[in-house]
């Protein structure tokens, strides 16, 4: 089974860590990063920019953007797609053409990345599309 | 992270929201403080224990009303009781209020909290002064080393710029649309003032003096968070990244200042340089372009430059043109000035410049662009004699040493 491990912090906090501590922090990090590649079970990882940066774009017939992360509680963390985009119009562009094609309500957050590395998982359990 | 590295993190982030709620119940700002520190005393005693609170900063408006009330109440023992409206909203202090007060009122409670300390009447230091020692928390020492004044200087002036605050009517009172845009644009003038005073420092002040500038751009992620909308604090937040970006590239190993088009950009943040894009983007998309935008947008043309070569002039130049509409100013036309000599030649230029003179002939950067422009053009004499007057008028040492080598070079041309 592949697991996806979201990570949920305060962005003050860690947005004030100084270079030094965020560089430790990371560092510390990708020691185990290291380990779980060595043994073929690391897919993607991804840091996210501030929520200031996220734009929300919600799901209809007309969809609607909003500035902002997404930010209801009782809709909840279903999936995510990472798509490569030259501009953020793009990307909304390409939320947009996703929400057409789901039967579902809801919203995407589009959220560019600050760090992304593509890993590849190459021990296969069982689940894969 | 350590339990207490946490909880001081913590207690900064809160720090804005909750004095800011805290000035909205007592109406004096002394007393806000005063409860706000009494709640940290004691966040200081239950968190470790208890571990943190889902939301910091509503914890310590609670704890916080109910030692400020406890203080009232005290010293109305000794003096007589303050009048009904000076302490508004005790009622609902009871019980789980804090819990209902909406993201509005907070977002108009910082809001507040940093329009007070633009007070008109304050010099743009003391307003700086006064912003980073209520709504950033910083301890008069912290401030007073930043500005490069002893901690007493800075004492009385931030005592001073209170008593001035507090004589002054504080708007208390939910702002309508059109006020709550101008609080903003003062506000957000204000925070760049903040950063300009951590940036345009020289080597020597500049370990200092970085502080200023994280506090400026935390201030405005803060504002950005609050007014998701606004694409002018898009653009200031864009702009600060943009040009803190640089920061590592901006001094040599001697501490002389590097001009943009010599900086090693392998030292340039990429981080700060990506988030930076990513906002510009999303303001651009309002297409209600601003100072801040403008200005953002010409960084990120540099910032997108691998190389100086790479770097698109003609664009600067016309940005720089839209913000001479939107904000004109002698010094945004010799920026512009800039671009027009990569572009169009320095002859152009030199036409832009000339017509400043009445106007910037105190200016070090007028007559440091002047001379280099004479200098392309060959005029060696005239060349000199504007590098003499811009090292008679350098800011840092730094800035002399950079037009030096200029003469230097008309020297060794000779």
């Amino acid at each position: 089974m592949l697991y996806a491990i979201l990570c949920y912090d305060s962005e003050d906090v860690v947005g004030a860590w100084t270079k030094e501590e965020d560089e430790a922090a990371i560092k510390r990090l990708e020691v185990v990063e290291e380990k779980l590649a060595r043994q073929g079970r690391l897919g993607p990882v991804a840091r996210l920019m501030p929520t200031t940066a996220a734009t929300t774009v919600r799901k209809g017939r007309e969809a609607m953007i909003i500035d902002g992360p997404f930010a209801e509680t009782k809709e909840q963390l279903l999936g995510f797609f990472i798509v490569d985009c030259a501009s953020l119009d793009e990307a909304i562009e390409t939320a947009k053409e996703l929400g057409r094609a789901s039967s579902s309500a809801g919203a995407y957050e589009v959220r560019p990345l600050m760090v992304f590395k593509p890993n590849d998982v190459t021990r296969t359990d069982e689940v894969r599309a | 992270m350590s339990d207490m590295a946490w909880i001081d993190a913590a207690l900064t982030s809160a720090r804005p929201q909750a004095v800011g709620a805290l000035l909205r119940y007592f109406r004096d700002l002394d007393t806000a403080e005063e409860a706000y520190q009494d709640a940290c005393l004691r966040a200081l005693k239950s968190w470790p224990r208890n571990g943190p609170p889902r939301d910091p900063a509503a914890w310590l408006i609670m704890v916080g009303r109910n030692a400020g009330i406890d203080g009232v109440r005290r010293r109305g023992r000794q003096e007589a009781l303050p009048p009904e409206e000076a302490i508004s909203n005790l009622d609902d202090a009871e019980g789980a209020a804090v819990e209902r007060v909406d993201a509005a009122d907070y977002r108009d409670d910082v809001l507040r909290l940093l329009f007070i300390c633009c007070h008109p009447e304050l010099p743009a230091t003391q307003q700086i002064a006064l912003a980073l020692r209520i709504v950033s928390g910083l301890s008069v020492r912290q401030i007073a080393r930043a500005f490069l004044v002893s901690e007493a200087a800075m004492e009385q002036r931030i005592t001073r710029a209170k008593a001035r605050i507090a004589r002054a009517e504080v708007p208390f009172e939910t702002p309508g649309a059109v006020e709550r845009s101008e609080r903003l644009g003062a506000v957000a003038a204000m925070v760049y003032l903040l950063f300009n005073e951590g940036y345009s420092a020289s080597f020597d002040v500049a370990q200092a003096k970085a502080p200023l500038c994280e506090e400026a751009i935390r201030l405005s992620r803060l504002l950005l968070r609050l007014f998701k909308t606004e694409p002018e604090i898009m653009g200031l937040t864009a702009l600060m990244l943009l040009q803190h970006s640089r920061a590592a590239a901006r001094f040599d190993t001697e501490g002389q200042v590097v001009l943009l088009g010599n900086q090693d950009r392998r030292l340039w943040n990429r981080k700060l340089i990506s988030e930076g894009l990513a906002l510009i983007d999303k303001a651009m998309r309002h297409r209600r372009p601003g100072p801040y935008q403008i200005q953002a947008a010409i960084a990120a043309l540099h910032a997108r430059a691998e190389r100086p070569e790479d770097t698109d002039w003609t664009e600067i130049d016309a940005l720089y043109a839209a913000l001479e509409r939107v904000q004109p100013s002698p010094v945004v036309t010799l920026n512009r000035a800039v671009a027009v000599a990569k572009v169009r030649g320095p002859e152009a230029a030199l036409a832009m410049v000339e017509p400043l003179e009445s106007q910037l002939s105190g200016y070090f950067h007028f007559h440091g662009l002047r001379g280099g422009l004479l200098m392309q053009l060959g005029r060696a004499a005239e060349a000199r004699e504007a590098f003499n007057r811009a090292i008679a008028l350098a800011n840092t040492a730094a800035e002399a040493a950079h037009i030096r080598m200029h003469l230097d070079r008309l020297a060794g041309a000779r």
